[in-house]
């Protein structure tokens, strides 16, 4: 498991930061720190508060309560203009009366670096993002992704603390979404500015980011690491919002040794350690979560595996690499999805056949 | 006819039916009532204009003999040219007023109001339901030798004499019109700026414009259509205004139009009235021509 404490100097610091839109809270008391160099991702559900904390840091608003502090300054009362931060807008926010270069020169006018400068600059820019030479087409005739890019090339060429993108690549296409999640990712290796990346997909945020904060309804449920937020989610919406997750209820019969004893239902007793309960533990009625990956079927009688139960298939799904089975286990209602690589020689079962999970405690993880 | 043929006269459509199903038929019909009102209404008496402009008066008859000479009599006389000349500049002035006054109004209700828009936009207009000579005399009243400026000024001890200059002059043509014709300004110049994208504005902000260079760079030329057509139609109705001219221009604010009246009425020239309104007509739509072609150059982006 990867370390999961920020390293080096904090450059953005949320203190219990709350915003409120008349009635609506969009959020609730975010606290935490995004490190300098780092590429931090916010990633929830529509309307969980992601944008409403992305305008607050860019001095679009202002918290109604707490405090944002940029490199140890804090940023009440200083406005967007101002601040150490670019933003690459969900709309692109491309001026449409000026043509690419002039786009991405917008910002450094102020900067009276020159002519010549300027368009050395300019050009720079534009290659970084793959699009040198495109400096005089007109913005209305830009594609999609070039829109996007020259959004990213005029909030680079500032040469931010902080890069602000709102979910800049929800309206690409699939491939080319994923070809920017990787050039976004490389060209952020290469500047080390720090990025901050609005998200709703968690693919997105644990293929690009060093650390996430998962929030739920205007609160961060968790921070860390896409490895930690991956295999120890503190609770079920965090555990379902990324990745598939199998729940099972379960139940806290004891503690000895160091371990929790569970009992859990169509799995039988088991006991973990405490790392295995992130988010703490309620002493009756609690939810175990077991990720597809970590249950095996045992085809041969030969296999052996830590813990094992018997169930039946409902149902399989094939990916050609990959089969999905949903199987029915004795003593819970939900089916649980287990997922097996497609090896040589090994059968793809039906709906109706008798199959032997088996399973491991470490792959168990008992969630608040 | 049998019942037998009655039933199959759906299937089988009479010749004109046939036509009216086409889709270019339905298209013809739907829009030939359209086509009708702007044949009746606006070209035969344009048409009408232009030919009587190449002919004579002879009299109480009209000499059809082609002749240019009425344009060659518009374009030269003194004062023609002194009258189109101010014509074109009242409506200058009128039209930068106006505009300029509509702006802000537009701006603040575009950007600064934040429920009920249209109750804002409404209520703007509510003034000119009135009728506009009704609005016009109230100028009069306003600006007279005896009016409420004069009294108000001569009450508080800031002039000795009533101002002569506010009545029956072109200043009184302008503030008039401009009144008269702000909210025809205000309207297209709100719409502009209610389309522009607020994310325009923050990215201008965010990439270090403070509020005064963020609207030089991006809301006034984003905002320039609205400027533009507000900026036509005013410009083009006031320069051929002759009621307003009449009623509080006097002997100095006199504009072409009224002179295309007196053309067609006391003078009995008809042919040179209507090549006087050609003329005018000309003028004015080259002018439009330049703000069109203005208005391309702040939508096209690049360059
Ligand atoms: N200007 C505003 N006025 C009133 N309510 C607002 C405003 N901006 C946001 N909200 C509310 O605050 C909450 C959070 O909104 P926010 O835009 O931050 O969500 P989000 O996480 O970015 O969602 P999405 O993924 O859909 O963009 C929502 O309930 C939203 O309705
Ligand atoms: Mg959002």
């Amino acid at each position: 498991m990867t370390d999961d404490r920020p390293r080096g100097r904090a450059l953005i610091e949320l203190d219990r930061v709350e915003k409120r839109f008349d009635e609506v809270a969009a959020l609730k008391g975010v606290s935490g720190s995004i490190m300098e160099g780092e590429f931090f991702s916010l990633l929830g559900p529509s309307g969980c508060g992601k944008t409403t904390l992305l305008r607050l840091i860019a001095g679009f608003d202002e918290p109604t309560r707490g405090a944002i502090a940029i490199d140890g300054k804090p940023m009440a009362g200083v406005p967007a203009n101002l601040r150490p931060t670019n933003m690459v807008f969900q709309s692109y926010a491309i001026f449409p009366h000026l043509d690419v270069a002039q786009n991405v020169a917008y910002g450094l006018r102020r900067l009276r670096l020159g002519r010549e400068e300027t368009a050395r600059r300019v050009e720079e820019a534009l290659g970084m993002v793959d699009l040198a030479g495109y400096g005089k087409r007109a913005a209305h005739a830009l594609s999609g992704g070039q829109r996007q890019r020259v959004a990213l090339a005029r909030a680079l060429v500032m040469r931010p603390r902080v890069l602000l993108l709102d979910e800049p690549l929800s309206a690409l296409d699939k491939k080319l979404r994923e070809q920017m999640q990787v050039e976004l990712r490389r060209l952020q290796r290469a500047v080390g500015i720090t990025f901050i990346l609005v998200t709703h997909d968690q693919e997105e945020a644990l293929i690009m980011s060093d650390r996430i904060a998962v929030m739920f309804d205007g609160e961060i449920a968790q921070l860390a690491s896409p490895e930690t937020l991956y295999r120890r989610p503190v609770d079920r919406r965090v555990a379902s919002f990324i990745g598939v997750m199998n729940f099972f209820d379960a139940r806290v019969t004891g503690e000895s040794a160091g371990l929790i004893e569970l009992d859990v239902a169509g799995l039988g007793p088991v006991a973990i350690p405490p790392e295995q309960a992130p988010g703490g533990r309620n002493a009756a009625g609690t939810t175990v979560g077991i990720r597809p990956e970590m249950l095996t079927l045992l085809f041969s009688d030969t296999e052996r595996a830590e813990h094992e139960v018997s169930g039946e298939v409902v149902d399989a799904v094939y990916y050609g690499d990959m089969t999905y089975y949903d199987l029915k286990l004795p003593g819970t209602e939900r089916p649980a999805t287990v997922s097996m690589r497609n090896t040589a020689g090994r059968p793809v079962l039906r709906p109706g056949d008798p199959a032997r999970v088996g399973w491991g405690r470490e792959s168990v993880i008992l969630l608040a | 006819m049998s019942r037998a043929d009655a039933g199959a006269m759906p299937a089988r459509p009479s010749g004109i039916r046939r036509l009216l199903r086409g889709e270019a038929a339905q298209g013809l019909v739907l829009v030939s009532p359209t086509f009708l009102y702007a044949l009746l209404l606006l070209a035969a008496p344009l048409t009408l204009v232009l030919l009587i402009s190449f002919w004579t008066q002879d009299y109480l008859e009209l000499d059809r003999t082609f002749t240019t000479a009425n344009y060659a009599e518009a374009w030269s006389d003194p004062l023609y040219r002194l009258l189109m000349g101010r014509s074109l500049v009242i409506s200058g002035v009128v039209t930068l007023t106006t505009v300029l006054l509509a702006y802000p109004i537009a701006y603040f209700v575009a950007f600064h109001v934040e429920r009920n828009k249209a109750l804002w936009i409404f209520l703007i207009t509510i003034p000119f339901w009135t009728s506009y000579l009704l609005r016009v005399f109230l100028w009069k009243v306003i600006l007279g030798y005896n009016g409420v400026l004069n009294s108000a000024l001569l009450g508080l001890g800031l002039v000795d004499q009533p101002l002569t200059f506010l009545l029956y002059n072109a200043n009184a043509v302008v503030i008039t019109l401009a009144h008269a014709w702000a909210p025809f300004a205000i309207l297209p110049i709100y719409v502009a700026l209610a389309k522009i994208d607020r994310s325009l504005l923050e990215a201008a902000e965010d990439l270090g414009d403070g509020p005064l260079r963020r609207f030089w760079r991006v809301t006034l030329p984003l905002s320039m259509p609205g400027v533009i057509a507000a900026a036509l139609i005013v410009f083009i109705p006031t320069v051929g205004d002759y009621v307003t001219p009449r009623l509080v221009g006097g002997t100095d604010g006199l504009m072409i139009a009224n002179m295309i009246q007196v053309q067609f009425g006391k003078a009995n020239n008809a042919p040179l009235g209507a090549a006087l309104a050609v003329s005018a007509m000309a003028i004015v739509a080259a002018i439009s021509l330049v703000f069109l072609w203005l208005n391309r150059r702040f939508t096209r982006g690049g360059g």
